[in-house]
């Protein structure tokens, strides 16, 4: 058989558009930055105050927590799973800071204090995590059901500890980590980006790494091969826990204060954030930095209609409409990307 | 004649699944179509009940009437029923309505008729001459007993053309024996039968003319009258067998694997067997005789009640599959799709994934450059035809597949390797080169277990032959010594 070659007719040099819509459907991350550039440049010529310095710090210090968390949602999602505990994670993990913090004199507390809660924030969010693992692991539950109890324990655990209200006073320089800068970008800024460096070594570099995304397509299959599956999902379930850990850190050190509910709303978005990175939703497929430019665009839809509209609820709104755009591009995405029939 | 098809070819993607074949049944005859895996049998099927098309060229007459753009429900209208291996029935459902069910069908927003179904379903079991409760769930019923619910659910349909495949792989002698009471009856009716099967020693005396497929070519169709299942067997595979048998003796090598008295209680009983260097030792009995139980026991997965497992004379105590591939023992599952491999991943990863542990590099990293050294020398060593190592192993056929499997498990460096049926769905050209690879693994010293139900599979590429039955090693058999016709007997009977 021959084959025929399909250039068009007056086919010269590509356009600079036409090439740009190429390396957008060809690479896995080259299609969010175009599309990323798009919501950019349709926000700049909507109003001058979106491409300037504050905007710029404004998106840089918001998208940390949401980053931080969609991160602890990423890893159960690729191995076939759920995290709905993750934000109340979060939240006990920095009542874990604030208690430590709080032993040692409150505002009065040094760095060792601080050291020392943040390690006490990690280890709770850590053996959450291997809780849920365990569980999952070990009786077959769903992750669904095994996470949403988590998540009810936690909140009622969490709103006992603190009586519902907010927990506050902390030293001045635990307020400096949720605000202040360091080498040109805010130091939450600089946290998401070494955590998703970690994230992207851990899933494409390591023999966890390939064992999830293995578990996530076919967890019999994967067990057959003489991988201990269930200790895969713990360390899922246990390093998503961590990376709540570190976001209870950092929304300790943005709000100043602990309160369980902090953050709730992020727990839906961050699925959207997978999804929209090209993670699928049935495990198996899915890559760190992907993910971490959906982010992006995501904050910066926001920040950008924040900008445009007074009214905050017309901004939710249309931020909501640009989610379902985005999931029917990433659907058009997905049903031409070579793992799916 | 009932159905009378000509010239029917298929082409899949540039495999040619048919080539011209020509088919006919008369009403009320009872016919085998006869051929191995992959000779084109599931597609002359699924084209007579409409799944697919043929390709232009082809007549298809029903009752004398051209049947061309046949569809699933033009064929059922017409009487054609076909009844698959898995049955496709509901197990949460009663035998009521499942045999009704497709009476409900279409019922659009009128209410379901309970009654009026259990009386048709008792209809038809009564035209059987056979008694079931109507109420039970079908999942309280036996194999035997749930055909006989798919074979109602066929003639509530007005079946005229009944299609059966595999309809005996797992049943004992007395199912089989009723089931052939029941074809008889219905041929009596005039209904047409024809059994799908690679094994059909129980069959043959039943149906009164074969046709034999092989590599979807039309081999021809023979009375059964003297027919045997030696020579079925030749016109299904092409090859006379006399020569090809391999049994030597090996009780002069070293014992790799000892089991002693091996028991699993309700999977099998008292086990005990050697596989010697070199040795390829067959396990065959029928579905259900305990044999997968048996092996994922020796592959750690499957803890045993009691006795012993001794590789080169050490005992072993297996906790996981694990512990079973660091000793250098592995396991080809039956399953393929399922357990074999992780289908949408990549042909690279898949190959890896047993032996992740020695493809670290710098800091402890999965190193690529090792992986792709190891994947791109097995590929080659098992010449496995792929395209890039990154592409999923779901784009390979199922011979190419079932070599990254092997490829995969001959990367972990077995001192005894299992393969349970390793040939399922794939076909007979791609099956011989499966067995070379088999072969020469033996020649260099690697003990190996191969089970399966085809007897003349595990007849010509043995040293020695076991059978199970009941969870029970009950007998030894030495290929060439023992006529396979007599093999076949004892293991069907």
């Amino acid at each position: 058989m021959s084959r025929t070659t399909t250039t068009r007719p007056a086919a010269g040099a590509p356009t600079l558009t036409g090439r740009l819509v190429a390396w957008g459907s060809t690479s896995e991350v080259g299609g969010l930055l175009l599309f990323l550039a798009l919501v950019v440049l349709g926000f700049s010529l909507a109003t001058d105050r979106f491409l300037t310095a504050p905007t710029f710090a404004s998106i840089a210090f918001q998208l940390p927590e949401l980053g931080l968390l969609t991160l602890a949602m990423l890893i159960p999602i690729l191995s076939g799973g759920l995290n709905l505990a993750i934000t109340f994670t979060a939240n006990i993990s920095g009542l874990a800071l604030a208690w430590v913090l709080q032993a040692h004199g409150g505002a009065e507390a040094g760095m060792f204090a601080f050291a020392l809660g943040v390690f006490a924030a990690l280890a709770v969010g850590a053996l959450v995590g291997l809780v849920m693992g365990a569980a999952i692991a070990y009786t077959g539950a769903h992750p669904i059901l095994v996470s949403l109890s988590m998540m009810i324990f936690l909140r009622g655990l969490g709103e006992f500890l603190t009586r519902g209200g907010d927990i506050s006073g902390f030293p001045e320089f635990v307020r400096l980590i949720g605000h202040g800068w360091f080498a040109g970008l805010p130091v939450p800024l600089w946290l998401l980006i070494g955590c998703v460096l970690a994230w992207h070594v851990l899933l494409s570099r390591t023999r966890l790494g390939l064992t999830i995304h293995m578990a996530g397509s076919n967890i019999e299959a994967t067990r057959y091969s003489g991988i201990d599956t269930r200790r895969t999902l713990m360390l899922v379930y246990t390093l998503s826990g961590v990376m709540c850990g570190i976001a209870g850190v950092l929304m300790l050190a943005r709000f100043n204060s602990v309160r369980v509910g902090h953050g709730e709303a992020y727990l839906l978005i961050t699925v959207l954030a997978c999804f929209l990175g090209r993670v699928d939703p049935f495990g198996g497929f899915g890559r760190a930095l992907p993910v971490a430019v959906a982010l992006l665009i995501l904050q910066v839809i926001a920040s950008g209609l924040n900008l445009l509209g007074a009214n905050q609820h017309l901004a939710t709104a249309l931020w909501g409409a640009f989610l379902i755009l985005v999931m029917v591009i990433r659907y058009l995405w997905a049903s031409r990307s070579p793992h799916r029939p | 004649m009932l159905l009378r098809l000509d010239n029917v070819s298929k082409v899949f993607g540039g495999v040619q699944a048919l080539r011209s074949v020509s088919f006919d049944v008369a009403p009320g005859e009872v016919l085998c179509l006869a051929g191995e895996n992959g000779s084109g049998k599931s597609t002359l099927i699924k084209i007579i009940s409409g799944v697919y098309r043929p390709e232009p060229g082809a007549t298809m007459l029903f009752d004398g009437e051209p049947i061309d753009g046949l569809t699933p429900g033009v064929a059922r209208s017409l009487g054609i029923q076909v009844i698959w291996q898995d049955l496709a029935l509901f197990p949460e459902m009663s035998v009521a309505e499942n045999i009704a069910f497709e009476r409900n069908l279409g019922a659009g927003l009128r209410l379901v008729d309970y009654s009026a179904m259990r009386d048709a379903a008792a209809g038809i079991l009564a035209r059987l001459g056979v008694t079931l409760d109507l109420d039970s769930p079908l999942r309280e019923l036996s194999i035997a007993q749930r055909q006989i619910v798919a074979i109602c659910r066929a003639l509530i349909a007005d079946a005229r053309l009944v299609f059966m495949d595999e309809p005996t792989a797992s049943l004992s002698q007395a199912e089989t024996d009723a089931l052939l009471v029941i074809v008889r009856r219905l041929s009596a009716d005039g209904i047409a039968v024809v059994f799908v099967s690679h094994r059909l020693a129980e069959v043959l005396e039943v149906c009164g003319r074969v046709t034999v497929l092989r590599d979807g070519r039309n081999v021809g169709t023979f009375p059964t009258q003297g027919m045997t299942q030696t020579r079925l067997t030749e016109l299904m595979t092409g090859q006379t067998f006399d020569q090809a048998v391999r049994a030597a003796d090996h009780s002069a090598s070293a014992t790799v694997l000892e089991v002693r008295n091996l028991t699993r209680r309700g999977d099998y009983e008292d086990v005990s067997l050697t596989v010697r260097r070199g040795e390829v030792v067959g396990v065959t009995g029928r579905l259900g005789a305990g044999r997968t139980e048996l092996a994922l026991s020796l592959f750690g997965m499957n803890r045993p009640d009691g006795g012993e497992i001794l590789l080169n004379g050490e005992p072993l105590r297996l906790r996981s599959n694990r512990d079973a591939i660091d000793a250098g023992i592995a396991y080809v599952s039956e399953d393929r799709l399922s357990l074999g491999l992780v289908q949408p991943q990549s042909i690279a990863d898949n190959t890896a994934l047993p032996v992740l542990d020695r493809l670290l590099g710098a800091a402890g990293l999965l190193s690529e450059k090792r992986k792709s050294v190891l994947v791109s020398e097995w590929v080659r060593r098992l010449s496995v035809k792929i395209g890039r190592p990154e592409d999923a192993v779901s784009t390979l056929s199922g011979g190419n597949q079932q070599r990254i499997v092997l490829a995969k498990w001959l990367a972990t460096e077995p001192k005894v390797l299992i393969l349970d049926s390793p040939t399922v769905g794939v076909d007979v050209g791609a099956r011989a080169g499966i067995f070379a690879i088999v072969h020469k693994l033996a020649e260099e010293g690697m003990a190996i277990i191969l089970i399966s139900d085809e007897i003349p599979e595990v007849y010509f590429n043995c040293d020695r032959i076991l059978h199970m039955r009941d969870g029970r090693l009950i007998d030894e058999y030495l290929p060439g010594a023992t006529p396979i016709d007599r093999i076949e007997s004892h293991v069907h009977a």
